[in-house]
C-alpha cells in the first residue's frame, strides 16, 4: 500500500491513504456512492429499451429537464445534512412560478427586476424558516409545513388560484432555450449550464469551512456549538440556500413548462426522496452533495424507465414511497455499521505504520480554521 | 460485501411492503377526489382505473344519439336549452318572495370550475336584484367528499335553506347526503356530476363524457392513418366524467387501429412535457388527445422544443389552447364541456319558485368548437385570460367583460 516513507505530515497522510482505486471502491460501497452505480444501471436499462434515448441530443435534453429537480435536491441537501427538513420547497416553487407569471406578463423590461425580486423573496423565506427553527426552537418540520401552507394560501388569495398566463418569452428562455447549433449535442440547454454552476458551487461550498461546519452541526449540534460554531447561523444559511434553490427551480420550470398552479406540487417530497436516495442520512451529519443531485437523476430516470416499460402512472407514487423506505433502511444500516467501526478496522494496519499523525491545516484530517 | 448483503436484505424486506401499498389503492368511496372536469389532481387518493371498466354501452349509445339531438328553447340562450323528455312538476314549490339558496360546491380548484363560479355569481346578482333570491350561502368542499357531506348536513341542520344546489364531488359518496337534502322537502338541484338517486328536483348536465370521447376520437381517427400513434393525456383516474371521455375514445381508437397510449398528468405542464418528450424519443407521435384542455400548450411546446412536426390535437375551449391553436395553425378541434351550465341551476330555481315545469334530467347542449368557428370564438372572447373558457355563456350578464377578465374569485 505505501510506496515510500517520507518525512513531513502530508507524506504521512498520503501514505495512510488507501490507493485511489481502493478509495473509489470503498466510496461506491457507501449509500452515497452506490447511487451512481444505480444511476448508471437505470440509464443503461433505458437505453436498452429505447436506444434513441442515448443519442447525445436527446440525452442532453433529459439532463436539461431534470435540472430543476436536481437543483432542488441540492438545496434540500443543505438543510437535511444540517439536521433539518424543508417542506416549504414545493410551495416556494409554486409561488415563484405565479409571481413570474403575474408580474412579468408580456413586458420584457420587467424581466430583470422581477428576477431580482424573486431571488430576494426566496432568500427571505429561507431566512424566516431558519430563524424560527433555530432561534425560536420550533422543529423545522412544523415551521416549514406552516410556511408551505401559508405560501399556498397567499398564492390562492392573490391569484384566486389561477395564473394570468405565461410570462414574456425572454424570461422563459432561461428554462426553455439553450445554446444552439453545438456540434454533436445539437443544443446545450441553459438549465444544464445552470445546474453545472450550482453543482460546482455546492461542491466547493461543502469543502469550505461552511460545509464542514454544516455537517458537524447536523451530526451533533451540541458538540458543534461547544466547538464554537454559531449553529443558528449555519442552519439559517442552509435554509436560505434551500429556498434559493427552490426559486431557481421555479425560474427554470416557468421556462420549461409554463405557469400553472400545479407546478411545484409535491416538489419537496421529490427533493427529499432524491436526497435520501443519494444516501444522505435523514437527521443530518452524513452524505455527499453530489449524491443528492445523482439521487434526483436516478429518480427521474426511474420514472422515465417506468414510462418506457409502460408501467401505469398510477403506480408512480407507490414506487416513490417504496424507494424511500428501501433507501432509508439501506442507508441507515450501512452508516450504523460504519459507526460501529466496521470500516475503522480496515485502517488499523495503516495506523501502525505512521507516527502519531498531527493534523495538518486545511486537510481532511482536521485543523480547519473557523 | 456485507454492506451489499444488508442492502439486499433491506430491499427484499421492503418489496412486499411496496406490493402491499399497491394493493391498497382500491377505489375508496369516501376519498375519491377530483370534481367536475379538468380537476388538477388534489389529494391523490383517486381510485385505481384498471380494476373498473368505465365503458357503458347503453350510456355510450344514448350520448351518441344526443350529439345530434334537437334542443328545446332559444339557441341564443344555450344555458336554458334541454332535450325533450320527462318533466318534473314543481307547482308545490311555488312561492312568493326572495328565497335563500344553499350551495354545496365540490371545489373551485381548476380553471373550468373557476370560470363557472364567476359566471354563477354574476347570475346570482341578476336574480337578487329581481327579488328571486335573497342570498346564496356557499360551502366549498375543496375536492373532499367528507367535507361536502358535512357541508350538506350543516345546511340541513341549519334549517334556513329554501333550496339546495349541489355540485357533487363524487357520485357514489354523495348519494346519501343528497337524499337527506331531498328529505327536507325543499327543492334540490344537482349539476355537473350526478348522484345515484332520482330524488333531486332536477339534474343539470351537458350531454356527457362519452359524447366528448366520440367527438374527439372520431376527429383524430379521421385525420390520421391506421397505425399512427396518439398520446392520450389524462388528468387523473377515477372521476367518472373524465373516465367516460377516455372509455369512449379508447374504444374508437381501437376500432380504427390508432395506437393510443394514455398517461395521467395531474394537469401539471412539467409532467405533460416530460411525457411528450419521452414519447417523441421513442418514435413519431401523430396525435395528442386530452381529456381536458388544461396543459395543452405545454404539450405543443414539447413538440416545438424537440423540433418535431406538430400533432393533430384535441384540447378544450380554454383560451390558452384556442390561442395556441390559432398561432400554430395546427389541425385541431376543441371539445366543450359546456361551462355555461353554472348559470342553469339558479335559473332552474327561478322556474321552480314560479312552479313551472322543468326537465327532470336537464341535458344541456355540448357542441365542440371546430376549425371554422375558431376565429369567431376567439373574437367573442378577446382580452380574456388564458384560464377562461370560451363557451362560458355569460355575455349578457352584468359586469361583462371586466369581471371575467380580472378573474377575481368571488
Amino acid at each position: 500500500m505505501s510506496t515510500a516513507l517520507n518525512s513531513g505530515h502530508s507524506a504521512i497522510l498520503k501514505q495512510n491513504r488507501a490507493s485511489r482505486s481502493e478509495r473509489l471502491l470503498r466510496a461506491l460501497r457507501t449509500p452515497g456512492g452506490a447511487i451512481f452505480i444505480l444511476l448508471i444501471i437505470l440509464l443503461a436499462a433505458i437505453i436498452v429499451l429505447n436506444p434513441s434515448f442515448g443519442e447525445p441530443g436527446s440525452f442532453i435534453r433529459f439532463i436539461g429537464r431534470t435540472a430543476p429537480i436536481a437543483i432542488a435536491a441540492i438545496g434540500q441537501y443543505f438543510v437535511i445534512v444540517g439536521g433539518e427538513f424543508d417542506l416549504s420547497m414545493g410551495s416556494v416553487v409554486t409561488m415563484q412560478v405565479i409571481v413570474a407569471g403575474n408580474l412579468i406578463r408580456q413586458d420584457d423590461a420587467k424581466v430583470i427586476p422581477v428576477l431580482v425580486l424573486m431571488l430576494v423573496l426566496g432568500a427571505f423565506i429561507g431566512l424566516v424558516n431558519g430563524l424560527i427553527t433555530t432561534l425560536l426552537q420550533v422543529p423545522s418540520f412544523i415551521v416549514t409545513l406552516g410556511m408551505m401552507l401559508a405560501l399556498l394560501g397567499l398564492v390562492l388569495y392573490w391569484t384566486g388560484g389561477a395564473a394570468q398566463g405565461n410570462p414574456a418569452d425572454s424570461f422563459r428562455q432561461i428554462g426553455r432555450g439553450g445554446i444552439q447549433n453545438v456540434p454533436v449535442l445539437d443544443i446545450i440547454p441553459y438549465p444544464v449550464l445552470i445546474l453545472t454552476a450550482v453543482a460546482v458551487t455546492a461542491f466547493v461550498l461543502m469543502r469550505r469551512p461552511f460545509g464542514r461546519m454544516l455537517i458537524a452541526v447536523g451530526d451533533n449540534p451540541a458538540a458543534a456549538a461547544l466547538a464554537g460554531s454559531r449553529v443558528w447561523w449555519v442552519r439559517t444559511r442552509a435554509f436560505m440556500m434551500s429556498s434559493l434553490s427552490a426559486t431557481l427551480a421555479g425560474i427554470l420550470l416557468v421556462g420549461y413548462a409554463g405557469v400553472h398552479p400545479s407546478v411545484g406540487h409535491g416538489y419537496e417530497f421529490t427533493a427529499i426522496t432524491a436526497v435520501v436516495l443519494g444516501g444522505v442520512a435523514l437527521g443530518g451529519g452524513r452524505g455527499w452533495v453530489l449524491s443528492a443531485a445523482a439521487g434526483a437523476f436516478a429518480l427521474e430516470s426511474l420514472f422515465t424507465l417506468l414510462n418506457f416499460m409502460g408501467v401505469q402512472a398510477t403506480w408512480r407514487d407507490t414506487v416513490q414511497g417504496g424507494i424511500i423506505i428501501v433507501a432509508v433502511a439501506a442507508a441507515s444500516r450501512s452508516w450504523q455499521r460504519k459507526r460501529k467501526g466496521a470500516t475503522a478496522s480496515a485502517h488499523d494496519d495503516q495506523h501502525q505504520l505512521a507516527p502519531t499523525p498531527t493534523p495538518a491545516e486545511g486537510t481532511e484530517q482536521g485543523g480547519e480554521r473557523v | 460485501m456485507r454492506n451489499n448483503s444488508v442492502r439486499a436484505i433491506a430491499l427484499a424486506a421492503a418489496l412486499p411492503l411496496v406490493a402491499l401499498t399497491a394493493c391498497t389503492t382500491e377505489p375508496s368511496v369516501t376519498q375519491t377526489t377530483g370534481a367536475g372536469t379538468g380537476s388538477p389532481a388534489t389529494n391523490g387518493a383517486a381510485s385505481s382505473p384498471a380494476s373498473k371498466d368505465w365503458f357503458d354501452q347503453s350510456l355510450y349509445d344514448t350520448q351518441n344519439q344526443q350529439r345530434s339531438a334537437t334542443f328545446e328553447g332559444d339557441p341564443q340562450k344555450p344555458y336554458l336549452q334541454y332535450i325533450a323528455g320527462p318533466m318534473t312538476d314543481t307547482s308545490k314549490y311555488a312561492a312568493k318572495g326572495a328565497k335563500k339558496v344553499c350551495f354545496a360546491n365540490a371545489s373551485i380548484s381548476n380553471p373550468w370550475r373557476q370560470t363557472g363560479w364567476i359566471t354563477m355569481n354574476q347570475q346570482l346578482k341578476v336574480l337578487k336584484s329581481s327579488g328571486v333570491i335573497s342570498e346564496m350561502e356557499t360551502r366549498d368542499a375543496k375536492d373532499n367528499d367528507n367535507t361536502q357531506i358535512a357541508d350538506i348536513d350543516y345546511f340541513i341542520a341549519e334549517g334556513k335553506c329554501d333550496a339546495f344546489v349541489i355540485s357533487p364531488n363524487s357520485t357514489a359518496a354523495l348519494t346519501q347526503a343528497v337524499e337527506r337534502a331531498c328529505q327536507t322537502g325543499k327543492p334540490v338541484v344537482v349539476f355537473d356530476r350526478g348522484v345515484e338517486t332520482k330524488c333531486p328536483t332536477t339534474f343539470i348536465h351537458p350531454i356527457g363524457g362519452f359524447a366528448w370521447g366520440i367527438d374527439t376520437a372520431t376527429f383524430l381517427s379521421d385525420k390520421l392513418k391506421s397505425g399512427d400513434k396518439v398520446v392520450a393525456l389524462r388528468i387523473l383516474p377515477g372521476v367518472d366524467v373524465l373516465e367516460h371521455r377516455w372509455a369512449a375514445a379508447k374504444k374508437i381508437f381501437a376500432e380504427k387501429g390508432i395506437q393510443a397510449k394514455d398517461y395521467f398528468t395531474g394537469a401539471d405542464p412539467t409532467e405533460i412535457k416530460k411525457i411528450i418528450s419521452d414519447e417523441l424519443a421513442t418514435g413519431d407521435v401523430k396525435g395528442v388527445w386530452m381529456d381536458a384542455g388544461d396543459g395543452a400548450v405545454a404539450a405543443l411546446e414539447a413538440f416545438e422544443d424537440a423540433g418535431k412536426p406538430l400533432p393533430v390535437m384535441t384540447g378544450e375551449d380554454e383560451m390558452s389552447f384556442l390561442t395556441k391553436w390559432k398561432q400554430t395553425g395546427i389541425t385541431a378541434m376543441a371539445p366543450v364541456y359546456s361551462n355555461f351550465q353554472w348559470r342553469t341551476p339558479l335559473l332552474a330555481l327561478e322556474k321552480i319558485f314560479k312552479g313551472e315545469q322543468i326537465p327532470t334530467e336537464w341535458v344541456l347542449p355540448q357542441k365542440p368548437i371546430l376549425a371554422d368557428e375558431l376565429d369567431t370564438w376567439l373574437k367573442r372572447n378577446q382580452g380574456m385570460p388564458s384560464g377562461h373558457y370560451a363557451k362560458f355563456g355569460g355575455e349578457d350578464l352584468p359586469g361583462y367583460p371586466q369581471v371575467w377578465q380580472q378573474r377575481q374569485m368571488p
